[in-house]
């Protein structure tokens, strides 16, 4: 079972049915026990950095996160999900995030050539065997949303990037911990192998 | 790399496909989810639905026919077509449609581009125009399908839109619509480069040519069609390998 973390963050049941697509059950939950006893949790996410905390706060899912995390339980965050696993971001000053990896979330820049917020496909340069890209294809196509981008502090933990202008850390994996930028659930095949694969990855003890 | 789109539109009158469709092997080419996963196996970036339906329980048949296409689909998709409050896009917003295109709403209610924006965010505010040629060279904008001149000049509209918070305008040109004879490629290029966000061309489209010029010359992020693809006139497959060879960035 798939716990999908529940904090009023618009989108979430698009999650919820790719898993059950491809034949894993989820389920939405703000429940600090069934989070904990979950096989699989997913971080969803969709707003701003500021809000998506404060609310994660006034549910304490905070320590929840944590805790599951800690546990070894594998765990998925998607687009701003991925964001606040860390430090900080520009979009809300001053506002802490979960912290659980290191490194900040920047501004896409504007004076680029290029259209902010990134909406779309862009291809994916795959680094340092990501479980979550096992059998997929260096240069596959997955689906964007984001005005905000991470820069990962270990580049180790990186799993896949992306240029927009600036180089986009798409994805991390951190023994159980697992984000991505883009939406899986919104990347056709490719997408729905991604969440495959996480949903076979095991219990790291 | 980042690509340009190509997005199949929808007709939908209640909770059913009504242009004729010609897949091969559909069972049912009314069925919004049948279509939809279809164009995603032809190649389509994103799908989106327009909403025709006049009664007015149309509400009810929209919200179900995005809980059936979320649940089977997994390409972006985006629902237009008598939205006109904040409730409305939280209701097809939660049932996993992940834009709401605005019109006729937007323009009576200016308010509702930001509110919404500032609730759910910039990504999943598309402002439809529908502009129309002047004689002196500019456009106007038109609501209710068109039927109403509102005397607004569309250029000073898509910046209205964008500082109040859309994410995408989705530019149709009412002088091109239904005419294959191309995107009008200057009223493109006129908003595309005068707004920083993404503008998807649409009406006019009848070649791969047409596209090309779009997504070029036009300055447009993405093009729309509707016809074109749901009578086979053009293969999405043939559309994209054609655009990649012509040094599009596009999604294979």
């Amino acid at each position: 079972m798939v716990a999908v973390i529940d904090y009023d963050a618009g989108n979430l049941k698009s999650v919820m049915k790719a898993f059950s697509y491809i034949g894993e059950e989820a389920f939405l939950t703000r429940d600090y026990k069934e989070i904990l006893k979950a096989d699989k949790v997913v971080l969803p996410g969709v707003g701003s950095f500021y809000n998506a905390m404060s609310e994660l706060k006034k549910y304490e899912l905070d320590k929840a996160i944590k805790d599951v995390c800690e546990k070894g339980t594998p765990f998925l965050g998607i687009c701003l999900g991925l964001q606040l696993l860390f430090q900080g971001s520009d979009e809300s000053p001053g506002c802490e995030g979960l912290s659980l990896l290191n490194g900040f979330i920047h501004k896409l820049p504007e004076d680029k050539d290029l259209k902010v917020p990134n909406i779309g496909w862009n291809s994916i340069d795959l680094c340092n065997e990501g479980r979550l890209f096992k059998g997929i294809d260096d240069k596959s196509f997955v689906y964007f949303v984001h005005s905000y981008y991470l820069e990962a502090a270990d580049e180790s933990i990186v799993r896949a990037t992306c240029d927009y202008g600036v180089t986009v850390h798409a994805s991390i994996e951190k023994n159980n911990i697992f984000a991505c930028q883009f939406h899986p659930e919104k990347s056709s095949g490719v997408g729905l192998n991604i969440l495959k694969n996480f949903s076979e990855i095991d219990y790291a003890h | 790399m980042h690509t340009k789109r190509i997005i199949p539109c929808l007709d939908v009158n209640n909770g059913r496909v009504v242009k004729g469709i010609n897949f091969v092997n559909l069972k049912d080419a009314g069925d919004p989810v049948s279509v939809a996963a279809a164009y995603d196996k032809a190649g389509a970036d994103e799908v989106v639905f327009l909403d025709i339906t006049a009664s007015s329980d149309h509400r009810d048949t929209v919200v179900d026919m995005v809980r059936d296409v979320a649940a089977n689909v997994f390409i972006p998709f985006t629902v237009g077509g008598g939205i006109r409050t904040v409730d409305d896009f939280r209701l097809l917003l939660r049932e996993g449609a992940d834009k709401i295109s605005i019109n006729s709403s937007a323009i009576d209610n200016p308010d509702l581009i930001s509110d919404a924006a500032l609730k759910f965010g910039s990504q999943c505010v598309v402002v439809a125009i529908d502009a129309k040629r002047n004689d002196d060279g500019t456009w106007n904008i038109y609501k209710h399908g068109g039927r109403i001149d509102c005397g607004i000049d569309a250029v000073e509209w898509a910046i209205e839109a964008e500082k109040r918070g859309a994410g995408e305008i989705l530019l149709t040109s009412m002088d091109c619509d239904g005419t294959k004879a191309g995107y009008d490629i200057e009223l493109t290029k006129a908003i595309s480069s005068s707004v920083k966000i993404p503008v998807i061309a649409s009406g006019g489209a009848g070649t791969k040519e047409h596209f090309l010029e779009a997504l070029t010359t036009g300055g447009a992020e993405a093009a729309l069609a509707a016809s074109l693809f749901h009578y086979k006139e053009l293969e999405i497959i043939d559309l994209k390998k054609y655009l990649r060879d012509n040094n599009v960035p596009i999604r294979l």
